[in-house]
C-alpha cells in the first residue's frame, strides 16, 4: 500500500516532514480522523465552557424537553441537560481509553518481554493468555465489575485485563524473532547487558506496532466501556457517560429516539476517529503489516 | 489424521483448565468481601455470612477451588443466589433465542462478507473496494447497540415494516419467528462481517498474486473459476481462523444485542444477574461461553486439514 519512503517518517530531518504531508495527501482519511479526535478531545477537556451547564444538575420542572435554544439536546427524565451530559460525557470515554490503552500495553510489554527471553516461564504464560482469550472481553469485565464497588478505576482494570493477551503475544512474537538475529547475537558477545540490549535493540523495533496495537485497544476500550456503562456494569450512575446516558434514556426510545441516539453518534464517530488513526499510524510506521491487514 | 485429532483435543484441555481457574480466581481477586458486595448495601452481618457460606467462601481455598470443580466436572454450575434455581437449568432455559441469534448472525456474516471480500480483492483499488473497505471500519467502529437503536428507528418506528422488540420462539410460526430476529442479527453481524470481508480480502489479495493464478488466467479458465476454485480454496484457512477468533466477539456483542432488543437469552441472563449481582450465574454463563469459544475454534483447527491437506501438526 505504502512504499518505503514513509518508513522514515519517525526521524527529525526535513525529508522525512514532507513524506509525512505526502503520506497525509494518498490518505485522506487520516486528516479526517486527526480533525475529528482533536475536535472531542478539545471538547472534552474544554467542556465547562462550551455552553454547557452542570451535568449532573437535576431541575424537575424541565423533564423530557424536546431540543431548543435553551436545552441544544433537550433534557433526560431528571430535567438535566442532556448537551452538557454528552459533551461531559465525552472525558470519560477518552480517559477510559487512554488509561487502559497505557496501561494493558506497558504490562502486556513486561510479560511479554519476560516470556520472549525465558523459555522456561513462556509455556506457562502463553497458556494462561490462550485461556484469558477464550474468556470473551465484555464477560471478564462483567464478572470483575459485579464483584466490585462501580467506580471509574475498576472500570479501567476490568477493560485492561482481557486486552493484555493481545499485546503479549506481539511483543513476544517480536522478541522471538529479533533474538534470532545475528546483530543481536553480535551485541551479546561484544558482551552488551541485556537491559541495553531491550532499549537500544528491542524497543526501536516493537515500538511501531506497539504504538498501533495501543490505538486500536484505545478504540476497543471506549466500545467496551461504553457496553459496559450501557448494560449497568460500568462507570457510576452519577458520572454521566455515553453508555449511561443511553441507557437511562432506552425507556423513552420511542418518544424521543434522539435521546439515544446523540450520545450514540458521539460514540461512533469517536471511536470510528480513533480506529481511522490507527490505520493511519499503521500505514505510516509499518507498511509490512499494512499489506497483510 | 486420528492423531492429529487426539491431540488437538488434548491441546484445548489445558486451555479449559486455565478458564476454569481464572473464573475461579476472579471471585478471590476482586478487592473487597464478595461476599458483603453480592448482599448488597442494606445487608446485615448475618446476610453476608449467610451468603460466605452458601458460596463457601468460609472454606479454605483449596478445598472451594476442589469442591467448585468437582461438582463442574458433573455438569453442576451451583444455584442461583437469587432464585435458588440450579445455574444449569437457568441457563437452558435461555438457550435457544441465543443459539437462533448466533447461527443467524454467523448465516448472515459468512453469506455476505465473504463475497464481498472476494469481490473488494478481485476489483482491488476501485470504488467497489474502497466501499468494502470503508465499511469494514465502520462496522467495527460503530457499537452494536448504536446501530440496533437505528434499526429499530428505521424499520420499526418510521416504517413500522418490523417489530420494535422481543422474541418468538420458531414453534410459534416462521414469520414471527424470522420478523422478530432479523433485526438483531444484522445489528450483530455489522462487526462480524466487518472482520471476515477484510480478512477474506486480505487473503485473496495474498493467493491472486501467486503464479499459478497468472496460469490459470493464462490458459483460458473462467474468471469466476480461477477466483472461487483457485483463489479462494487456497485463502480459506486464516479466513476460517478468523470466523474462529470471531466467535468472542460475536458472543461479547451477543449480550448488548439481546439487551437492545429485549430478547430472553442468556444475555439478558446475565445482565439481570449483574443487576442482582448473582455471582453464581455470571461465572456458569462464562464457562459456557468460554467453553463455546473452545469448541468452535477446535472445530475451525479440524476444518484445516479438510481445507489445506499439507497442514499437519
Amino acid at each position: 500500500m505504502s512504499g518505503a519512503s514513509e518508513s522514515i517518517a519517525i526521524p527529525d530531518a526535513p525529508p522525512a516532514r514532507a513524506g509525512v504531508v505526502a503520506f497525509l495527501r494518498r490518505h485522506p482519511t487520516v486528516v479526517i480522523g486527526c480533525t475529528l479526535l482533536l475536535a472531542i478531545v478539545i471538547a472534552s477537556i474544554a467542556a465547562p465552557w462550551l455552553g454547557t451547564v452542570d451535568p449532573i444538575s437535576i431541575n424537575p420542572g424541565q423533564r423530557l424537553k424536546s431540543p431548543s435554544a435553551e436545552y441544544w439536546f433537550g433534557t433526560d427524565r431528571f430535567g438535566r441537560d442532556l448537551y452538557s451530559r454528552v459533551i461531559y460525557g465525552g472525558r470519560i470515554s477518552l480517559i477510559v481509553g487512554l488509561s487502559v490503552a497505557a496501561l494493558a500495553t506497558v504490562i502486556g510489554l513486561a510479560i511479554g518481554l519476560v516470556s520472549g527471553y525465558l523459555r522456561a516461564v513462556d509455556a506457562v504464560v502463553m497458556r494462561v493468555m490462550d485461556g484469558m482469550m477464550a474468556i470473551p472481553a465484555i464477560m471478564l469485565a462483567i464478572a470483575l465489575i459485579a464483584l466490585s464497588k462501580a467506580s471509574v478505576l475498576i472500570v479501567i482494570i476490568a477493560v485492561a485485563l482481557p486486552e493484555i493477551p493481545r499485546v503479549v503475544r506481539l511483543v513476544r512474537a517480536i522478541v522471538l524473532t529479533i533474538r534470532e538475529q545475528p546483530y543481536i547475537e553480535a551485541a551479546t558477545a561484544t558482551g552488551t547487558s541485556l537491559p541495553r540490549i531491550l532499549l537500544r535493540h528491542f524497543l526501536p523495533n516493537a515500538l511501531p506496532p506497539l504504538i498501533v496495537q495501543a490505538t486500536y485497544i484505545c478504540a476497543s476500550a471506549v466500545l467496551i466501556e461504553a457496553a459496559l456503562s450501557f448494560l449497568g456494569a460500568g462507570t457510576p450512575p452519577e458520572v454521566p457517560s455515553w453508555g449511561n446516558i443511553m441507557a437511562e434514556a432506552r425507556p423513552y426510545f420511542q418518544l424521543k429516539p434522539m435521546m439515544v441516539l446523540l450520545p450514540g453518534i458521539f460514540l461512533a464517530v469517536t471511536v470510528l476517529a480513533i480506529n481511522l488513526v490507527g490505520d493511519g499510524l499503521r500505514d505510516m510506521l509499518d507498511p509490512r503489516l499494512a499489506r497483510k491487514m | 489424521m486420528y492423531v492429529f485429532l487426539i491431540r488437538r483435543v488434548l491441546a484445548a484441555i489445558p486451555v479449559v483448565v486455565v478458564v476454569t481457574i481464572f473464573v475461579f480466581a476472579l471471585l478471590h481477586l476482586a478487592p473487597g468481601d464478595p461476599a458483603a458486595i453480592i448482599a448488597g448495601d442494606l445487608a446485615t452481618a448475618e446476610d453476608v455470612a449467610k451468603i460466605r457460606a452458601k458460596l463457601g467462601l468460609d472454606q479454605p481455598l483449596m478445598i472451594q477451588f476442589f469442591t467448585w470443580a468437582g461438582q463442574l466436572l458433573r455438569g453442576d454450575l451451583g444455584n442461583s443466589i437469587f432464585s435458588a434455581h440450579p445455574v444449569s437449568q437457568l441457563i437452558g432455559q435461555r438457550l435457544e433465542p441465543t443459539l437462533t441469534l448466533t447461527v443467524m448472525t454467523l448465516f448472515i456474516s459468512i453469506l455476505l462478507a465473504v463475497p464481498l471480500g472476494v469481490i473488494a480483492a478481485w476489483r482491488v483499488g476501485s470504488w467497489i473496494d474502497r466501499g468494502v473497505m470503508g465499511f469494514a471500519v465502520f462496522g467495527f467502529s460503530v457499537p452494536g447497540f448504536v446501530i440496533g437503536y437505528v434499526l429499530i428507528w428505521v424499520f420499526a418506528i418510521e416504517l413500522d415494516w418490523l417489530p420494535v422488540q422481543g422474541y418468538t420462539p420458531l414453534a410459534k410460526g416462521f414469520w414471527p419467528w424470522l420478523s422478530n430476529i432479523i433485526l438483531p442479527s444484522v445489528t450483530l453481524a455489522l462487526a462480524y462481517m466487518a472482520l471476515i470481508a477484510r480478512i477474506t480480502r486480505a487473503a485473496m489479495l495474498e493467493t491472486l498474486s501467486q503464479d499459478y493464478i497468472r496460469t490459470a488466467h493464462a490458459k483460458g479458465l473462467a474468471t469466476p473459476h480461477v477466483l472461487l476454485r483457485h483463489a479462494l480454496h487456497n485463502a480459506a484457512v486464516p479466513i476460517v481462523t478468523v470466523i474462529g477468533i470471531g466467535v468472542a466477539l460475536l458472543i461479547g456483542g451477543v449480550v448488548v444485542t439481546e439487551s437492545v432488543f429485549a430478547i430472553p437469552g442468556l444475555g439478558r441472563l446475565t445482565v439481570d444477574a449483574i443487576l442482582r449481582r448473582d455471582y453464581p450465574v455470571i461465572q456458569g454463563i462464562i464457562l459456557v461461553f468460554s467453553g463455546a469459544y473452545v469448541l468452535v475454534n477446535l472445530i475451525v483447527d479440524m476444518l484445516y486439514t479438510v481445507l489445506d491437506p499439507r497442514i499437519r501438526y
